[in-house]
């Protein structure tokens, strides 16, 4: 963990309460960060969505929000071993499947990691350019609040994904490798992750003016 | 297929030897039929084999329903002769293909190489060195079987003729080689008998598919790491992680307490350390145990290689001469030409692993006073008196068992057999119980024995005409073979011919050329790789030319005619065919495609090749290969194909990106494919064409020769598109 | 120590072993299957590739507790399938096979790849193979079977 998480977590509880009464009003923010709510500073939501950033960006999740047909791997983030490709829905071809390796749980015996439908991100959802340069702050966050991007999530349905999708709360248990390490962890924890987009989508989505 | 000691010269006794002190043996089995066996008295070269016995083992055996098991005298590890060697004898016989068997033979003074005078794959050997051996075999059972039926019918065998495996008589009767074993078997073995014409083969040089496939495919072949016996267990090594290290202390507590787990001991390893062992129930109990193993190594005594270090050390040696391996001409000449006209080069080659896909492994049993061995080995003999040294026993003691290997490509074939004593020296302390030892993945990958690093220099000297009038080449790396029974075969006026095999007797006309060698002694174990100095020599003779023919704005194919010498009428035959084959894409290349070429001979075998590639994720993508090569009498001809679409492939490793072992304080730096990368199926030629030369000479070997001209090719078409040459392998990005 | 209760080419098979055993040392050690090979034991070359579920997979990366109720299908059974008789025929009418070793997994891909691309293109192949190393490097006859193969199933 970074330290960063940890200055975070003080005013998680604060926020978390700010985000509910919130709630209702921040449905339809998702488009953009020029309208603001009246619960939650503008200020606020784009210093959570710098911690959402955070997370978004660490190897565990960003390695499968590639632009490429392949996804990473590794803290170093390096192409995909084995020739693993993309693939027409993100999980591979037939015979070499995200499923050839990856089970629905981690296999630490053997340092694979796994979770229920392993799978890359559409290319819609990148947060790489072809290059795999991650984007900015700026730029990820424009994309991910684009509804003709991200699968049409509004705000509480970016959140329910942060919340439950097993692929995100893979990435706070990520299982061991194959030397039996710990394999690294994103820099929030899961709670305070989902705090965090919370409080950016309470805030109406802002995105930062500058990449 | 793989590489050999024996490979730099020819050596040894020639086959002329054969006929004079060679015998038959002939025995009639319990079961009935007709065994027959040829039997050797060479002098021995590389291991002494006094008091000779021969165990009965045989060659053919006729079962009364017609069914005719052949044993081969080789291991089949890919490489085809399971079914090439039958073919041979079984056409000399006159044998129905369809009723042949095919089987591994045992260790055994029979099955000795004819020419290397061990039992042994190597070298391209095997059908070069028992082409005659087994057309013989087939033609004396033949004559027993006819003398047999002529006798039954009292007719001359004169006027009996043999088709498919029937005897026929001159009044039409006919018997099957089945019926007549058992009085064959009683019959004198014929001294010489008439060979067939090659206009009379009905099996060589007829596209015969392989006899072990329909196993292979269905999960059904049986390989040494597949063996099962009664009561087995299985040992796993923690090898000191730098060559000839020695365990300061083990705590095993952890491992013991694996469930499964036998024991846990140290054993000596071949490179002066010591090792751990785990012996347990089962490989995944074995390894967990491993694993848990807390060792703390001393190093103190071994040199820890680095290769950074080895780089500028073998850089430095380049730079000066070494050991004069050949010379001729003037080399004073080099100094006469002007700058212009002269230019150097140096190749830098890294450490290789052969990775064979069946990790290594070996079982034993040892029972006090006897000991059977089951082992894909390339050494038989070899590693059955290492085993029996290792148990106190006479190499009679053990019975040695050839199973299928996955793979080998010179892995196999290690002159101090350090695998299989290991595995004696746990069966030793495991007395009554067969163990399987098992390297992993990573043993292998970290566990040394590579095809060696290594390092030349060239000076050039163009002459007016464009030809190369002065050449001073030096080449540095470690002997495969000092410190080996073999060196003092190999090793002249102090340079190990397996290291400089291909440049030395390079087929071009160089008026004034010295090749010298140094030999350092890095704490590195290595081995023959498939094509042993040819991997790098080839690789080197091929780009140099390839570049002397752009500076004389010369295309590469007419300057290689120009340049070779007149006696290589068979390269250059190779050469005209590619030429031949490939003209029509050559010149329609694609948009971003080039062309390279490459000649090579090697193991007697002659081979041009010519390489389609493009540029794709920075790295070579060979579109097409087109292959001319000349083998002499070609036995399989789709097997010879096989060798040479897959060789070329195998070749391609040295272009790997992550084709390298490298070393970091003593530390190999790869430990799984994952860091030392053959090549995948994106990575291998798309489409290999393959166009034997017809002949009738002496069939010569086709498991290494098609590894040394590809990796050349490619660079050679690769310099077209970038207008960079690649000495340093391997080219980590484009 | 834990039992599971496996289906193996369509027979119920148990075994008692470490929960974190992969599959492919339960089918060679436990079961006596040992058509499925031990190559690098970290996914990287193929050789130990079944079915599960009809999903080519890679036992040796697979701890026998996370296979579940998933049917097996290894290189035994796979004959018994139209698709996998094919391919097997095909393996052997090009004469494809050198040592051998890699070629259950190479087959098993394959055999995955044919039931979802009738026709695969040279690129689907490439791409379907692409994690199977075969060492002594048969890739030309292995393309050459797939399209065989595929026109046998036609």
């Amino acid at each position: 963990m970074v330290p960063s998480g940890r200055a975070f977590r003080g005013s998680s509880a604060v926020l978390i309460v700010i985000a509910c009464l919130a709630w209702s009003t921040s449905l339809s923010h998702a488009q953009g960060a020029s309208q603001k709510p009246a619960s939650t500073t503008s200020e606020a939501g784009l210093a959570a969505w710098q911690q959402v950033y955070s997370v978004l960006t660490h190897p565990r999740c960003i390695n499968c929000h590639t632009a490429t047909n392949h996804p990473e791997q590794g803290d170093d983030r390096h192409r995909h071993l084995f020739n693993v490709v993309r693939g027409p829905e993100g999980k591979g071809v037939p015979g070499l499947n995200c499923a050839t390796c990856h089970q629905s749980a981690n296999a630490d015996s053997t340092g694979v990691p796994g979770a229920h439908n392993w799978h890359l991100a559409p290319l819609s959802m990148k947060w790489q350019d072809t290059s795999d340069n991650i984007l900015s702050s700026k730029a990820l966050c424009q994309s991910l609040t684009d509804r003709s991007k991200n699968g049409s999530l509004d705000g509480p349905a970016i959140l329910h994904h942060h919340q439950q999708e097993p692929l995100v709360l893979w990435a706070f248990q990520p299982g061991r490798r194959r030397d039996g390490t710990a394999r690294s962890l994103p820099p929030l924890t899961h709670e305070e992750f989902v705090s965090a987009t919370k409080t950016w989508i309470d805030a109406g989505t802002p995105c930062p003016q500058n990449p | 297929m793989s590489a050999t000691p024996m490979s730099a010269t020819p050596m040894l006794s020639s086959e002329s030897g054969l006929s004079r002190r060679s015998f038959l043996r002939v025995s009639a089995t319990a079961a009935g039929g007709l065994i027959v066996a040829l039997y050797f008295d060479f002098p021995v070269h590389a291991q002494a084999t006094q008091p000779k016995t021969y165990p009965p083992d045989a060659f053919v055996h006729i079962q009364r329903d017609g069914k005719i098991v052949i044993q081969v005298n080789r291991l089949e590890f890919g490489q085809g002769v399971q079914t090439s060697l039958p073919m041979i004898l079984a056409d000399e016989m006159d044998a129905d293909w369809a009723h042949v068997v095919a089987e591994l033979a045992p260790a055994g003074d029979v099955y000795k190489d004819p020419v290397f005078g061990i039992q042994m794959v190597g070298g391209s050997g095997s059908i070069a060195h028992s082409f005659e051996q087994y057309r013989e075999l087939g033609a004396k059972v033949r004559a027993m079987l006819v003398a047999a039926a002529a006798q039954q019918w009292k007719v001359p065998g004169a006027q009996c003729r043999t088709e498919a495996s029937v005897v026929y008589g001159p009044d039409g009767r006919s018997a099957r080689y089945g019926e007549l074993a058992d009085d064959a078997a009683h019959l004198p073995v014929p001294e010489n008998v008439p060979l067939k014409k090659a206009s009379e083969f009905k099996l060589i040089g007829k596209d015969t598919r392989r006899l072990d496939s329909r196993p292979k495919c269905d999960g059904s072949m049986k390989f040494g790491l597949d063996l099962d016996l009664p009561g087995m267990k299985v040992a796993v090594v923690a090898h000191p992680p730098i060559f000839g290290g020695t365990p300061k202390s083990i705590d095993d507590k952890a491992a013991r307490a694996v469930p499964g787990v036998m024991d846990v001991f140290e054993i000596p390893t071949i490179s002066r350390g010591t090792a751990v062992v785990v012996v347990a129930d089962k490989f995944w109990t074995a390894k967990q145990a491993r694993d848990r193993l807390s060792i703390d190594w001393d190093f103190s005594r071994v040199e820890p290689p680095d290769t950074e270090q080895l780089r500028a050390k073998y850089k430095e040696l380049a730079a000066t001469p070494g050991n004069v391996a050949v010379s001729r001409g003037d080399l004073g000449v080099l100094d006469g030409v002007s700058a212009a006209n002269r230019f150097e080069a140096e190749y830098e080659f890294p450490y290789l692993a052969h990775t064979p896909m069946e990790p290594l492994n070996t079982t034993i049993r040892f029972d006090g006073d006897h000991a059977e061995v089951w082992a894909g080995s390339q050494f038989q003999t070899i590693d059955q008196m290492a085993i029996a040294q290792t148990l106190g026993l006479k190499p009679e003691q053990v019975t040695f068992h050839t199973e299928m290997a996955g793979g080998g490509f010179g892995r196999r074939a290690t002159p101090d057999s350090h695998v299989q004593r290991e595995a004696a020296a746990v069966a030793k302390r495991c007395k009554g119980i067969p163990v399987k030892l098992i390297w992993t993945r990573e043993d292998d990958v970290q566990g040394g024995y590579y095809r060696p690093m290594f390092a030349h220099r060239i000076e050039i000297g163009i002459g007016a005409d464009g030809m190369p009038l002065a050449w001073r080449h030096v080449i540095v790396g470690q002997s495969l073979v000092a410190g080996t029974p073999f060196a003092s075969m190999l090793i002249k006026n102090g340079v190990d011919e397996t290291a400089v095999e291909g440049a030395v007797d390079n087929p071009y006309e160089i008026p004034n050329f010295t090749v010298t060698a140094h030999h350092p002694t890095p704490n590195v174990p290595v081995l023959w790789w498939r094509s042993v100095g040819h991997t790098h020599t080839a690789f080197v003779m091929e780009t140099l030319i390839d570049e002397l023919a752009s500076r004389a704005k010369t295309d590469p194919i007419a300057y290689r005619r120009k340049l070779l010498k007149r006696d290589q009428t068979r390269l250059r035959g190779v050469l005209d065919l590619m030429d031949e084959k490939s003209a029509s894409w050559r010149n329609h290349l694609a948009e971003g495609h080039a062309a390279g070429v490459a000649c090579h001979e090697s193991f007697g075998t002659n081979v041009a090749c010519a390489v389609d590639v493009s540029i794709e994720n920075h790295r070579p993508k060979i579109h097409r290969v087109t292959v001319a090569l000349d083998c002499g009498i070609a036995v399989n001809p789709l097997t010879i194909e096989s060798q040479f679409q897959a060789g070329t492939s195998f070749g391609v490793s040295q272009l790997m990106a992550k084709g390298a072992i490298t070393f970091k304080n003593g530390y190999a730096q790869q430990n799984n494919f994952d860091g030392y990368t053959p090549p995948y199926i994106s990575d291998a030629p798309v489409a290999v064409e393959v166009h034997i030369v017809p002949s009738t000479e002496k069939p010569s070997g086709c498991g290494e020769p098609p590894v040394p001209v590809i990796s050349p090719a490619v660079v050679n078409a690769l310099f077209r598109l970038t207008g960079k040459r690649y000495r340093t392998l391997p080219m980590l990005s484009l | 120590m834990q039992t599971y209760k496996l289906t193996v080419n369509g027979q119920t098979r148990e075994v008692s072993v470490d929960p974190g055993t992969p599959l492919l040392w339960v089918l060679r050690e436990d079961l006596k299957m040992t058509g499925t090979k031990y190559g690098c034991g970290i996914s990287a070359c193929g050789a130990c590739t079944v079915h599960l579920a009809g999903v080519a997979t890679r036992s040796c990366v697979v701890p026998v507790s996370l296979v579940g109720d998933r049917p097996i299908v290894t290189i035994e059974g796979i004959g018994e399938d139209r698709v996998g008789r094919a391919v097997q025929d095909a393996w052997v009418s090009e004469d494809v096979v050198q040592c051998g070793y890699c070629q259950s997994g190479q087959i098993m891909s394959a055999v995955a790849l044919l039931k979802s691309r009738q026709k695969p293109s040279d690129e689907d192949i490439e791409e379907s193979m692409g994690g199977n190393i075969c060492r002594c490097g048969t890739y030309v006859r292995i393309r050459k079977a797939i399209k065989t193969a595929a026109q046998q199933l036609a």
